[in-house]
């Protein structure tokens, strides 16, 4: 996975709430065995028309967001389906960092599983964030993970909270397969102990 | 000294401790993995470039439903992505020795209706699966919740997962519901009334008269849903019905080893006194039959309402999200929901495939015939169900009715199969997400119960079901 440190990036806005799943990736898109090649499929509904064209008013299709690559978004962002498509479409199409009043739980975990960072911020302060982004190609927001703030175009900065334990695995990139694989002998331990406690849940040997 | 009273999940997540490193995420032990083919090729492709094996075969079951076609399937999936997607499941569980169940075989179905059907889904357990509505297992009063694919990837490879504890939320409806009213209005209108981010960083455990009155699918409707309401996992505690439920089914423990789960499992209920950190109460007796106006669960009114005005609403963006909503479902402020007319039917889903909800929507069609102009679908959710109803004689009742019979899976919950709307087209569904574009590009979904499916089928517009039975 891609560490996350720190990033500097136009920050598109959507200022729409209950953005869910189905809306970043459709669900047409999920019939790939592959974890690449989605951000064209990004947004697609609200992105092309029904003819497949770009549709110019929506946000990213704007030549100041094109390359954006922080999106600030409405309340409940990434509701819904649990699809892992949705943060492998953010991350194909080049964003890495969404911010949010709050986002759904299994989106939240999803992104920390792929270097993407998801920022909660108050309603004050995404208000200002909103403002910001609505700035176009001067809509450049700094995101640093370790000192936890975002630097806004006119040089103030905004702290956000991130859980440490996560904030740890982005900043270093951590695979968590390969660390859980460590704790071997506990799994070992706890399925051992298992088998006397609730024995048939145990395996049928 | 008195131990503190605990809830269900306290009791659940206390047992599956693994490891609590001091930052407080901590490893909880998976007990059953549920597996279907869209989300997860991706996580054995990881297990296969990290040289890595399943741990327990023997505690995952996988089956193919997003993309199995519901009509006749003796030529196979024409389409060529879904077929390779169901091929690659079949290889990956042939390759790591998991139980698969085909297309051809009668078990298969949706993942969240044959788990509980096969015993798989046991009390006090962890079950996860990549899928949302993973959530349906806690009505058996087990720890269930949608991952990811990367977590898939760990579970297959440890059994285990990385989680933070959830705060206890306790949803209390009590009373008894009225005629016509089922677990699905009741859910609806929990929904309706905390909202699609009502229970985020929450489990939600239901309480109360009417939850105790509902039969076992009853609750898996009302688990199901949970999701929709913000929360991952829904719990329900484990009582008589669900132990009669279990009894017997083939993953289910027998014997000597059945009393002492049963023994283990009646352990399991919140004590008296242990403390949610949130507590809603509903009435039953106040619950109507929902229906959803808009593009969000929580869009939700008594069937008897009237299409809201976004001039009524205050806050700017949910005003805005009203105004979106309405436009893409073709609906003017002020009308009665009970005039808008519907095109298509779908009957079926992880919500309302089960036996329970073919039966009531086959009470609602009997010696009645869907409405002209109306293409009505019931799709069972797994291949028991279906041999069931059909020893019941519903699919004679629905076909007689005008009602098309088809083969089980996901189908037009999300479409991802040839069964799909068309734009514009208005669809009473008895799934779980009425999402822009969820049942097709342009198609708008009106989410309720079975029998007010059936009854809108019947009228050609949504309808009111208590007229009819």
């Amino acid at each position: 996975m891609n560490k996350f440190t720190t990033l500097t990036g136009v920050a598109a806005p959507l200022p729409m709430i209950n953005v869910d799943t189905d809306k970043i990736i459709p669900k047409q898109f999920l019939k790939t065995i592959k974890r690449t090649g989605l951000g064209k499929a990004l947004f697609f509904e609200m992105r092309y028309d029904d003819q497949g064209k770009e549709r110019p008013d929506f946000v990213l299709n704007k030549p100041a967001y094109r390359a954006a690559k922080i999106l600030v978004a409405g309340a409940n962002f990434g509701c819904g389906s649990s699809r892992e498509h949705a943060p492998w479409a953010l991350l194909d199409f080049g964003i890495s960092c969404v911010i949010a009043e709050d986002f759904a739980d299994i989106f939240h975990n999803n992104c920390f599983k792929n270097g993407i960072l998801p920022i909660k911020l108050a309603k004050e302060e995404m208000a200002k964030l909103f403002d910001d982004a609505e700035r176009g190609a001067n809509a450049t927001l700094t995101v640093d993970l370790d000192s936890q703030t975002i630097r806004g175009p006119d040089g103030g900065t905004i702290h956000f909270e991130i859980d440490p334990f996560l904030k740890h695995l982005l900043l270093n990139g951590l695979d968590d397969v390969g660390l859980t694989m460590q704790k071997n002998a506990k799994i070992d331990g706890y399925e051992e102990k298992q088998k006397h406690l609730q024995p048939w849940l145990a395996a049928k040997s | 000294m008195i131990p503190k009273p605990r809830t269900l999940f306290d009791k659940i997540w206390e047992s599956h401790l693994v490891d609590v490193p001091p930052d407080g995420t901590a490893l909880i032990y998976i007990d059953r993995h549920l597996v279907h083919e869209v989300t997860s090729p991706q996580a054995f492709e990881g297990l296969r470039l990290n040289k890595r094996r399943v741990r327990r075969p023997d505690a995952t079951l996988a089956v193919a439903d997003h993309n199995v076609p519901t009509t006749d399937r003796a030529g196979g999936i024409t389409d060529e992505e879904s077929r390779i997607q169901v091929e690659t499941l079949a290889a990956n569980c042939r390759e790591h020795g998991i139980t698969y169940l085909s297309m051809d075989d009668i078990r298969q179905g949706i993942v969240h209706i044959i788990g509980p059907e096969q015993g798989f889904t046991l009390p006090g357990t962890t079950i996860v699966c990549g899928d949302s509505h993973t959530a349906t297992h806690g009505a058996f009063g087990a720890l269930a919740f949608g991952i990811g694919t990367t977590e898939v990837e760990h579970v297959l490879a440890t059994q285990t997962l990385l989680q933070r504890p959830a705060k206890n939320m306790r949803v209390t409806v009590e009373g008894a519901l009225p005629l016509g009213v089922t677990a699905k209005d009741m859910i609806l209108a929990i929904i309706g009334k905390i909202g699609t981010a009502g229970g985020t960083g929450h489990v939600i455990e239901y309480a109360g008269e009417a939850i105790r009155a509902l039969t076992m699918e009853g609750r898996m409707t009302v688990c199901n849903m949970t999701v929709e309401a913000g929360a991952r996992a829904g719990l329900i505690a484990p009582d008589e019905k669900t132990f009669d439920y279990l009894r017997g089914r083939p993953f289910a423990p027998k014997a000597g080893a059945w009393e002492q789960a049963l023994a283990y499992w009646k352990t399991l209920p919140s004590d008296k006194g242990a403390v949610f950190a949130r507590d809603v109460t509903l009435d039953a007796a106040e619950i109507a039959p929902m229906v959803t106006w808009g593009t969000s669960p929580e869009d939700v009114l008594p069937v008897t309402g009237r299409v809201p005005d976004p001039r009524d609403v205050a806050d700017e963006a949910k005003r805005a999200a009203m105004i979106r909503s309405l436009e893409y479902m073709g609906l003017t402020p002020g009308t009665p929901l009970a005039e808008i007319k519907i095109e298509r039917v779908f009957i079926g889903s992880c919500t309302n495939g089960r036996i329970e909800d073919l039966r009531a929507a086959a009470a609602v069609a009997q010696g009645r015939h869907v409405a002209p102009g109306v293409a009505a679908m019931i799709v069972p959710g797994s291949g028991l169900v279906k041999d069931q109803a059909e020893d019941e004689g519903l699919d004679k009742i629905f076909l007689a009715a005008g009602f098309e019979w088809r083969e089980p899976g996901c189908s037009m919950c999300l479409a991802m199969n040839a069964d799909k709307l068309e734009p514009g087209e208005h669809c009473a569904s008895t799934s779980n997400r009425n999402f822009e574009g969820r049942q097709g590009r342009g198609g708008r979904t009106h989410l309720m119960s079975p029998a007010m499916a059936a009854a809108a089928a019947v009228a050609g517009r949504i309808a009111d079901v208590r007229k009819l039975v």
